[in-house]
């Protein structure tokens, strides 16, 4: 039992850093409204621009202070030229469309993190004093751990004072309680949100410096932090800077023994922990109720059946489409199939969050579920395709159910952020679990059968399927259940009030919408011979938000046409430019910033104003 | 003072004023009479920039405000106090009243906590207690007193006697007359002919959107014919 201090320094450690991080998630949360996807890449600069500055500097711990405090006003000042150039133009879009501009952000910062620094990991050397350590119960600690130790407290008082004991703070808890008020008493709330969010980018900033001496600065920091921060901010409660405390106590602590005691599933025990939390609290530990945000809300548009042009076009296409084998070269062809696999993709989760009212931002889950059931099939138990693929989507749907019973009765932000969370853990899985799944390396050789090898063969295997499913998709949204499921969306407690049980039509939703990604995830496997723990990855899960959000929730045809449009896009792009997170990130910024209400809305307000006038 | 004329605001497209005008001297105590949906909220509103009017010009001490900033136009001296009245609710009064504290303004007698609390003795008694877990009535002594402590020229009282025990709806008229003898302007929305009659100089009344009576209070009441048209439930 020798390990139990020594892991329980180096987790209280570990959870100063998260907690600086999620604290500023946490008050920008509070004040903006606006989930920062972003957060994690500025805690990533932090740690690269303290890197750039710390080695340049003498190596007294004076000079670590100063090193440190510079690190934090260089994060906090990109934090403000952010908060200016993208998300002050976004604060009236649709939830969803600010966490895509956020997340555009995140892989411009990749990119431009890659350019100025390198790939290769930065770590800083360490000075003496940095390597020294105490003894304590005839134990030795790193001296630096227990200065970690001590930052967490230290600035959750400072804060607690600021929040509580100046006229800064008391605006900013005024505003998060309802910002529309404070601007009519006669305070600026550009100023208010700028100051906040540079407030929240300077203690990821401060979290990312921190970090440094016991880890370095890496490209991978920016999404393993964002997760770990979402999960603290979930199981403290949104808003609560002592829940944000106290939950990264006890994520950094699990964190910490999980290492020692299960390496292979940290990731699996904090979530667990993070269900129960939930089962019990579902505001987090010290959350309350979220109040309406005190913002005119729009109301979700209602989905129509497309109008006739749009049917005859739709016909057309399916023709073109199926005919395309004829005419398309072997190449066009594999494009074609990820095509038809992707308007599954997004198909299904527009069914979740368009008429479910549920965003995802972990849809990729269900995706690599599906294919990872398809794969272990035939890899254990040597299952011919159509069984493999028919169990994908029964193994994504039996999870999905499981997964929907957690969560189901949470509202809006925590579930999106518990999707998230879910998918790391899915994708830690399959990537850890080496044994059985392959681990980095995947399983191979899954590839169709004889009969169905010929390129042409599958891709009318796969568009029949794609095509079908989604048909049915929609034929639910016409029934009886597709009214209901939008009626729980619109309000709940109305639904209930007429008798519908709106936590069972949300798991349906999600089971069917997890079904549905589950047999795309399997197609898209058989179509490259593999799967691989990349298919589960954060980027994945936004392509498919990103494909349903340029068609538009309002429409049916919106996701398959985004789905299109954006697997040629990225064809064209990955195979131009090698600066292609950061062409994709800024092109996400601008089409928020020019469309706040989305492309397809814009479309919709244009033609409607021509029928109108 | 104030003075509106053709405004138009839209939610959506539900057109919702019409054409709305209004003019009110300084010092006056002007009504906005008008049944539930007439428009009388959104007027408010769209004078204090929470919601954007699509045409028509809003002019508040010579200057044209009009689709300003909601925080640009409280701090050219309109205060505004909302009819469900949204008190902070976990700020305590003190802090509340520090939210809407801005600098003195020229002329009028600066307002402090101590000043709001000779208007307002209830609140005196309370000042560690959040907005959250104060009754109706007491509420809407804070929202007040939160806007007075922006030191405005002119006030928006959207509803105060909406919902309080009639012992508060007296409270309340003798602080709109306090208000009155300080110099403030005063904009009212009501629906209580009796309450608004006992505070206001003129009455304007609206329906759908636009004006359809305008005079002083006293001329109201002698207006058997338009009270019962416009105003009887």
């Amino acid at each position: 039992m020798d390990f139990i201090i020594p892991q329980l320094l180096t987790g209280l450690a570990g959870a100063s850093s998260l907690f600086l991080v999620a604290v500023g998630l946490t008050i920008i949360f509070g004040v903006t409204r606006i989930v920062n996807f972003s957060h994690g890449s500025l805690m990533m600069l932090g740690a690269y621009i303290g890197w750039s500055i710390l080695t340049r500097l003498p190596r007294d711990p004076e000079w670590f202070v100063l090193g440190i405090a510079a690190t934090v006003l260089c994060t906090a000042a990109i934090g403000v030229v952010l908060e200016v150039v993208v998300l002050r133009r976004v604060y009236r879009a649709p939830e969803l469309f600010q966490l895509l501009a956020t997340f555009g952000v995140v892989l411009i910062l990749q990119d431009v993190t890659l350019w100025i620094w390198g790939p290769v990991e930065l770590p800083l050397p360490r000075p003496r004093w940095l390597r020294g350590f105490v003894t304590i119960l005839d134990s030795r600690f790193p001296v630096y751990d227990l200065v970690l130790i001590a930052v967490g407290p230290a600035v959750l008082g400072i804060l607690w004072l600021v929040m509580n004991r100046t006229r800064w703070g008391t605006l900013v808890r005024a505003a998060t309680l309802d910002r529309e008020m404070v601007a009519a008493l006669g305070v600026d709330q550009r100023l208010l949100f700028t100051s906040v969010f540079a407030l929240g980018a300077g203690l990821a900033g401060l979290g990312g410096a921190l970090s440094l001496p016991n880890a370095s600065a890496n490209l991978q920091i920016d999404l393993s932090v964002i997760t770990d921060a979402f999960v603290v901010v979930v199981v403290g409660g949104l808003g609560s800077l002592a829940g944000a405390f106290v939950a990264s106590l006890l994520i950094g602590i699990l964190q910490a023994f999980g290492i020692v005691l299960v390496p292979q599933s940290t990731l699996v025990l904090v979530f667990l922990v993070m269900a129960v939390v939930l089962v019990f609290r579902p505001n987090g530990l010290m959350g309350r109720p979220q109040a309406e945000a005190r913002e005119a809300t729009l109301a979700a548009p209602v989905v129509r059946p497309a109008p006739r042009v749009l049917r005859i076009l739709g016909a057309v296409a399916l023709l073109l489409a199926v005919a395309a084998p004829f005419l398309a070269g072997d190449y066009y062809l594999t494009v074609l199939t990820d095509g038809a696999v992707a308007l599954l993709f997004a198909t299904s989760l527009h069914f979740m969050m368009g008429p479910g009212g549920m965003a995802s931002f972990g849809h990729a889950a269900w995706f690599g579920i599906g294919a990872y059931a398809a794969g272990l099939m035939s890899q254990w138990l040597g299952a011919p395709m159509p069984l493999a693929l028919l169990a994908a989507p029964l193994a994504a749907g039996i999870v999905a159910a499981l997964f929907g019973w957690f969560v189901a009765r949470l509202s809006g932000v925590y579930l999106s952020m518990l999707t998230l969370a879910f998918a790391q853990i899915v994708w830690a899985v399959s990537f850890q679990w080496v044994e059985v799944t392959g681990g980095d390396n995947g399983l191979l050789g899954l590839w169709p059968p004889g009969w169905a090898r010929d390129p042409a063969v599958y891709y009318w295997i796969t568009l029949a399927l794609s095509v079908g499913v989604a048909m049915l998709l929609r034929r639910m949204l016409y029934s009886p259940y597709g009214y209901a499921l939008r009626a729980a969306r619109d309000s709940a407690v109305r639904a209930q009030s007429i008798g519908l049980d709106v936590q069972r039509l949300r798991i349906v939703a999600l089971v069917v919408a997890g079904a549905a990604a589950g047999l795309s995830g399997a197609l898209f496997s058989y179509a490259k011979g593999g799967v691989f723990p990349t298919y589960i990855s954060i980027p994945h899960s936004v392509e498919a938000l990103l494909m349903v959000l340029l068609g538009g929730l309002q429409t049916v045809a919106g996701p398959i046409v985004g789905a299109l449009v954006y697997t040629g896009l990225a064809d064209i792009l990955v195979r131009s430019t090698d600066l292609w997170r950061l062409v994709l990130g800024a092109v996400i910024v601008l089409l928020v910033v020019a469309f706040p209400e989305g492309v397809a809305g814009a479309a919709r307000r244009l033609w409607l104003r021509g029928r109108e006038a | 003072m104030l003075s509106v004329e053709g405004l138009n605001t839209h939610y959506g497209r539900a057109h919702i004023l019409q054409g709305m005008a209004l003019e009110i001297g300084a010092g006056e105590v002007m009504v906005l009479l008008g049944r539930n949906g007439a428009g009388k909220s959104t007027t408010m509103k769209s004078i204090i920039g929470l919601v954007r009017p699509t045409s028509g010009r809003i002019a508040f001490a010579g200057r044209e405000i009009a689709g300003q900033e909601p925080h640009r136009i409280a701090r050219a001296g309109l205060g505004y106090v909302p009819e469900d009245r949204r008190v902070f609710a976990d700020l305590s009064v003190m802090e509340n009243l520090e939210v809407g504290r801005q600098p003195p303004r020229e002329g009028l007698r600066p307002w402090t906590p101590g000043r709001l609390f000779e208007l307002f003795p209830n609140l005196g008694q309370m000042r560690g207690r959040p907005g959250g877990r104060m009754s109706g009535g007491e509420q809407q002594m804070l929202t007040i007193a939160r806007t007075l402590m922006g030191n405005p020229r002119l006030i928006l009282l959207d509803e105060p006697s909406e919902g309080l025990a009639p012992v508060i709806v007296e409270q309340m008229a003798r602080t709109i007359l306090a208000l009155k003898q300080e110099g403030l302007t005063v904009l009212l929305a009501e629906q209580n002919l009796h309450f608004a009659s006992g505070v206001a100089d003129r009455a304007t009344v609206v329906e759908k959107g636009r004006v359809v009576w305008a005079g002083t209070i006293a001329a109201l009441r002698a207006d058997e014919a338009a009270r019962s048209q416009y105003l009887a439930v």
